[in-house]
């Protein structure tokens, strides 16, 4: 019984983070939908929902019933099988990379001798990351690249021209976009050495200039331009042009199969957000903290958590902050630019960092 | 179990008649590689396959599918010798397979080596830019030479798909680089 519970533990331990950490996600993307539309009502001029519970803080649970009770409409001539599949990986692709995130320093100060059968022997630390690993940077390059075939596969297999456009739309952007991003993200590599999340961070906590978008700033505005084009937002939505195409490669899903898209999209804005926090935001460290709190010690833990998610917040202001202010891209001028302004300017701050980082190390 | 994964991809991307089902059956493929490179201790291969064959190779090759919007693949007949040579090919790759089983067999059972660091980032690249420079250089060069010639076949023919080789190109360039 307890060697069955020792081995067992260990997968215990990773589902319940997991879980854990699933169920903040979630959260925090339920209020990105309901800030978005406040935030957007302010803009506008108007006051936005405010009927659900006090300032309208219940709507999302509200949305989600109604989007479980609606009628799930499947079009007639679709291809069955990929229809069902799309939405499925869409949200699976955007929900993967949240196992590397590092959501705060590790706790070096916890007493797990209160567990039963001695498990908690030996252990004095609490990681705040669910799996560390090697090429965490590559990793979630890889996945969200994978949530391309969401939309892809969702506008070819609902068997209607508007959806069909709108997925060929998304995958060319995607692809033009991802290079710039990648190479945007090199020069942070170079200067940090390693494509571990963590150890970036541990790399500009070391660096004498504390946050990587002071060197990296052509880096940061590429990387954040890019990202808005990966999470098909305005000004690069495209893809849900509602003008051109009705609502693009969505057009022909309705009820639970829709929240999934939508869902999909907000988590993956939260990807975007949290990249662009480890890589040139410090992720969770606060300059002066240490000398506060000991490094490793429960509130200072708490503290850097906190800050972490703040600056996350920060982004998804701005990404809805830029939604209630710019029209959208034509879709040649959005090739032109990914082509050949955001992809040559990439390329040209990687020269520059190779150039810099060979002299500082000599 | 990834294997498994892998081979039952694979037979469904050989006898599927729609493309895009051949496609799609293609990413479980590469999807379940890079599993097995991940249990193999080399975590930037497994990026790597993911990144680059998955995110960008077989979205271009699943966007030009549904640009074209292929019809069902009609059984070809002019292309006999081709059974031949495919068999041909199939009993050389099962023979190194049953090669490789029997070396392994025969191989002495060393325990791993916990220091190894084959499979990681940082050994990784120190070996291509040392010991394996000159071949890394040649590739590159390769490539170099391909984005040329595409973009100069695109530029006389002017036709899309050749504008998407041209990205692919870009892409593999890209990735080599780092």
């Amino acid at each position: 019984m307890e060697s069955v519970l020792k081995t067992a533990f260990p997968f215990v331990v990773i589902t319940v983070a997991v879980l854990i950490a699933f169920q903040m996600v979630l959260m925090i993307v339920a209020y990105t939908v309901l800030a978005e539309r406040k935030i957007l009502g302010w803009i506008q001029g108007r006051i936005g929902p405010n009927r659900v519970g006090p300032w309208g803080v219940l709507q999302p649970f509200a949305d989600l019933l109604k989007f479980i009770f609606k009628e799930d409409l499947v079009p007639d001539k679709s291809t069955k099988f990929v229809y069902f599949l799309a939405p499925m990986v869409a949200l699976t692709c955007a929900l993967m990379p949240m196992v590397v995130y590092p959501f705060g320093p590790m706790i070096t100060s916890v007493d797990w001798t209160f567990l039963p059968f001695g498990l908690g022997e030996g252990i004095h630390v609490l990681p705040l990351t669910i799996a560390r690993i090697d090429v965490g940077v590559l990793f979630v390059l890889g996945i969200t690249s994978v949530g391309v075939y969401g939309i892809a596969l969702a506008g070819w297999s609902s068997n209607s021209k508007y959806s069909l456009m709108g997925g060929l739309r998304s995958s060319a952007q995607m692809i033009s976009y991802e290079l710039a991003m990648g190479a945007s993200v090199i020069g942070v590599v170079m200067l940090s050495g390693t494509l571990d999340l963590n150890g970036i961070i541990q790399a500009q906590i070391t660096s004498p200039f504390r946050w990587f978008i002071i060197p990296q700033f052509i880096g940061f505005f590429v990387f954040l331009i890019s990202a808005f084009a990966e999470t098909n937002r305005v000004p690069f939505d495209l893809p849900e042009a509602e003008t051109e195409l009705v609502a693009g490669f969505h057009t022909e899903y309705s009820a639970l199969k829709f929240a999934l898209f939508f869902m999909a999209e907000y988590v993956n804005m939260f990807t975007v957000s949290v990249m662009a926090t480890v890589l040139f935001l410090g992720g969770w460290y606060v300059p002066g903290l240490s000398h506060i709190f000991e490094p490793g010690s429960i509130p200072y833990a708490v503290v850097s958590h906190v800050a972490f998610i703040g600056k996350i917040c920060a982004f998804l202001f701005f990404y809805i902050w830029v939604r209630g202010t710019l029209p959208r891209f034509r879709f040649d001028q959005l090739m032109n630019f990914g082509w050949k302004f955001l992809l040559p300017v990439a390329l040209g701050n990687v020269i520059l960092t190779i150039i810099v980082v060979f002299f500082l190390n000599r | 179990m990834f294997a498994g994964l892998a081979i039952a991809s694979a037979i469904s991307m050989v006898y599927h008649k729609n493309p895009l089902y051949s496609a799609i059956s293609l990413v479980g493929v590469f999807i379940s590689l890079s599993c097995i490179y991940v249990t193999l201790a080399a975590p930037f291969i497994a990026a790597v396959q993911i990144l680059i064959y998955a995110g960008a190779i077989m979205v271009l090759v699943v966007f030009v599918i549904m640009l074209l919007n292929l019809d069902d693949d009609k059984p070809l007949n002019r292309l006999r010798y081709l059974y031949a040579l495919g068999g041909g090919l199939g009993v050389i790759l099962l023979a190194q397979t049953l090669f490789i089983f029997y070396a392994v067999m025969k191989a002495p059972n060393t325990p791993a080596d916990q220091t190894m660091t084959a499979g990681k980032t940082l050994s990784l690249g120190r070996a291509m830019f040392t010991e394996y420079l000159l071949p890394v250089e040649i590739v590159g060069v390769l490539l170099l030479m391909a984005i040329i010639g595409a973009v100069i076949l695109a530029r006389r023919l002017s036709q899309p798909q050749l504008e998407l080789v041209v990205e692919h190109e870009l892409e593999l360039e890209h990735k080599a680089d780092h």
